[in-house]
């Protein structure tokens, strides 16, 4: 209702209030996601009869959604930025490898290996980021050229079979220590997820992240720095996708080269379903929450519902194509909604 | 019809001889792999100006605006702002003196809000760490609205999206963006293009409020009858040079036709 009060504070009337409020709600671009995930929700409890939200059951979802989420809010950014990475889920395996590897065969201190690994993780993003922007590349080649590197990388590194994991307690407790139904990580994600929120939504960066996707030339136009703000994003995504290959890591306890795989794009299709369009300008930290609780609860619901797991990838492609249809229908609607002032 | 009969008055007192112009540039001349597409263009732009600047394609107007505005950096010349030579290096530098341009189709980011639109890249803020600060969301909607009113254009809402307004809308949105932040040289890009004839009139009323605000401007068209009814001045240019800079008492439309051609 602010948009009245607006209104009225420089004596002009206030648009019909429940209509501009519906419209201001339709207009949101997670209303699909939220909408799909309610049904979902609701499906599957019908279907495994009622044992789908269970506390038990919460305990196989929620200490991987983190994993999957915090790729996505990565994503999801850089996606509004314009841009895309398609390397997150062989940085989602690098990172923790090479982090690993600096205290196992460098042994280094494992506090020291974290911070250089996730600094490492940042490195990437600004590789990605130079390439995609020094060279004119499209970031699509140019990160799919570091998903090859990152995941061969992965596994040369490691040489073989991994060394275990050392002594680190303190790390696996503030991390990924074990609540009962959730883990640390969960509380990582809201943290990030919020502050990530803030940036996107309420800071002058993120207007400028909008612009730079929105309309490039307007937001250079306007003085924003475009290449400097993808930059930063795509470090942001990277760093983002090893910080949560070191969550996974950490709840396996166990580094390996091959965790991660298709990670990219589900990531995207949380993004996606999330609201987010591929073209840049559109989408919203909220949509990618709820784009990445999907896909985990729908992996997790047809296991419940003792469905051949080959299945979940059917329901992932139909959903994703549904959620975009229902979108572009609900903004349509949302925009030829008329509201007079008058 | 009824912005020849506005701009049918007596124009505004001329700007005595000894001032200073607003802005002069002398010399201009511009390369674009090797093709000579600005050939020494001089330009001087006084006070509350409206000029119109026409020519056909491949004139050279756009790359005359595309320097001034700061883009482009001139092969040879200079620029002088209010009695200072300055080197116009990005369009960030020209906004901070007051030069804004406005590009028909780029002037906005589509899916945004249009108090986002106006405060791209000036936000204002609550507080700040560095360059990075959090949104005064209140102050953008309240003064975004005010802007608008400056223009004339009356809104629904400061989050309305830019995609859902009319093409003279937008056009509006973006003058007001300029005036808020106290542009004194406002260049407007074709912004009549392809607009339908209420539109086309309706951007006409809003640069003639920039002139009432003391604003000048230079409106770039190939529409001789959509800027000679508003312009003060008339500037021609064919083939990469000014071929004439006349008032436009001196001039018509039939007169700058027969020059474009």
């Amino acid at each position: 209702m602010s948009v009245s009060s607006t209104n009225k504070s420089i004596g002009r009337p206030a648009p019909s209030g429940f209509k501009a409020t519906v419209k201001a709600l339709l207009s949101r671009p997670e209303l699909s996601a939220l909408l799909m995930a309610i049904v979902i929700v609701i499906a599957f409890q019908i279907w495994t009869g009622g044992n789908f939200i269970t506390a038990d059951n919460m305990k196989v979802v929620l200490p991987l959604l983190p994993e999957l989420g915090i790729v996505a809010l990565g994503v999801v950014i850089l996606m509004i930025a314009g841009e895309f990475d398609l390397s997150v889920g062989s940085v989602f395996a690098l990172i923790p490898m090479f982090g690993h590897i600096l205290m196992t065969r460098w042994g280094l201190d494992p506090v020291l290996g974290l911070i250089i690994s996730l600094a490492a993780g940042i490195l990437v993003g600004w590789v990605n980021g130079m390439i995609t922007l020094k060279f004119g590349i499209p970031s699509f080649i140019a990160t799919l050229g570091m998903f090859y590197l990152a995941r061969s990388l992965a596994v040369v590194l490691v040489g073989g079979f991994p060394p275990p994991m050392p002594e680190m307690q303190f790390q696996l407790d503030l991390f990924v220590y074990n609540f009962g139904s959730f883990r640390a990580s969960l509380i990582w994600y809201a943290g990030i997820a919020i502050i990530l929120g803030f940036v996107l939504h309420k800071s002058n960066f993120g207007n400028w992240i909008f612009a730079t996707g929105g309309q490039r030339i307007a937001a250079q136009d306007m003085g924003i720095n475009v290449k400097r703000v993808k930059m930063l994003c795509f470090m942001l995504c990277s760093f983002l996708a090893g910080f949560a290959g070191t969550l996974q890591t950490y709840r396996l306890k166990s580094p390996l080269p091959n965790i991660g795989t298709g990670l990219e794009l589900e990531a995207i299709a949380a993004a996606v379903i999330g609201g987010a369009l591929l073209t840049g300008g559109v989408g919203s930290i909220l949509g990618a929450i709820i784009g990445a609780f999907l896909i985990r609860a729908i992996d997790n619901g047809l296991a419940m519902s003792r469905v051949n797991g080959e299945w979940f990838r059917a329901f992932l492609g139909v959903l994703l194509v549904l959620a975009v249809i229902i979108n572009i229908d609900i903004r349509r609607r949302a925009s030829n909604m008329k509201i007079t002032s008058k | 019809m009824s912005m020849t009969q506005t701009a049918g008055a007596p124009a505004a007192a001329p700007t005595p001889a000894t001032r200073e112009p607003l802005m002069r540039a002398v010399g201009l001349d511009k390369w674009y792999k090797g093709v000579h597409a600005l050939k020494n263009v001089d330009l001087d732009v006084g006070y509350s100006e409206v000029i119109g600047l026409v020519g056909d394609n491949g004139a050279g107007k756009s790359t005359l605006i595309k320097i001034l505005s700061g883009s482009h950096a001139p092969d040879r010349g200079e620029i002088w702002f209010q009695g200072r030579k300055v080197k116009l290096t990005s369009t960030r530098v020209a906004m901070e003196l007051g030069i804004e341009t406005i590009y028909q189709h780029t002037a906005m980011v589509p899916q945004m809000s249009i108090a986002r639109n106006i405060f791209i890249g000036r936000e204002p803020v609550k507080f700040r760490i560095g360059r990075f600060g959090l949104l005064d969301t209140a102050k953008m909607d309240h003064e975004a609205m005010e802007a608008l009113e400056g223009v004339d254009l009356h809104l629904r809402s400061p989050h309305t999206p830019v995609d859902e307004l009319s093409g003279g809308e937008r056009q509006g949105v973006a003058i007001a963006r300029a005036m808020y932040f106290k542009t004194k040289l406002l260049i407007l890009d074709e912004p009549t293009n392809h607009l339908s004839v209420k539109e086309t009139d309706k951007v006409l009323r809003f640069v003639q409020s920039l002139k009432e605000q003391g604003i000048t401007s230079i409106f770039i068209t190939h529409n001789l009858h959509h800027v000679y009814p508003i312009a003060d001045r008339l500037v021609v240019m064919a083939r990469g040079e000014k071929i004439a800079d006349l008032r436009r008492e001196e001039t018509s439309v039939e007169a700058l036709t027969d020059m474009i051609i």
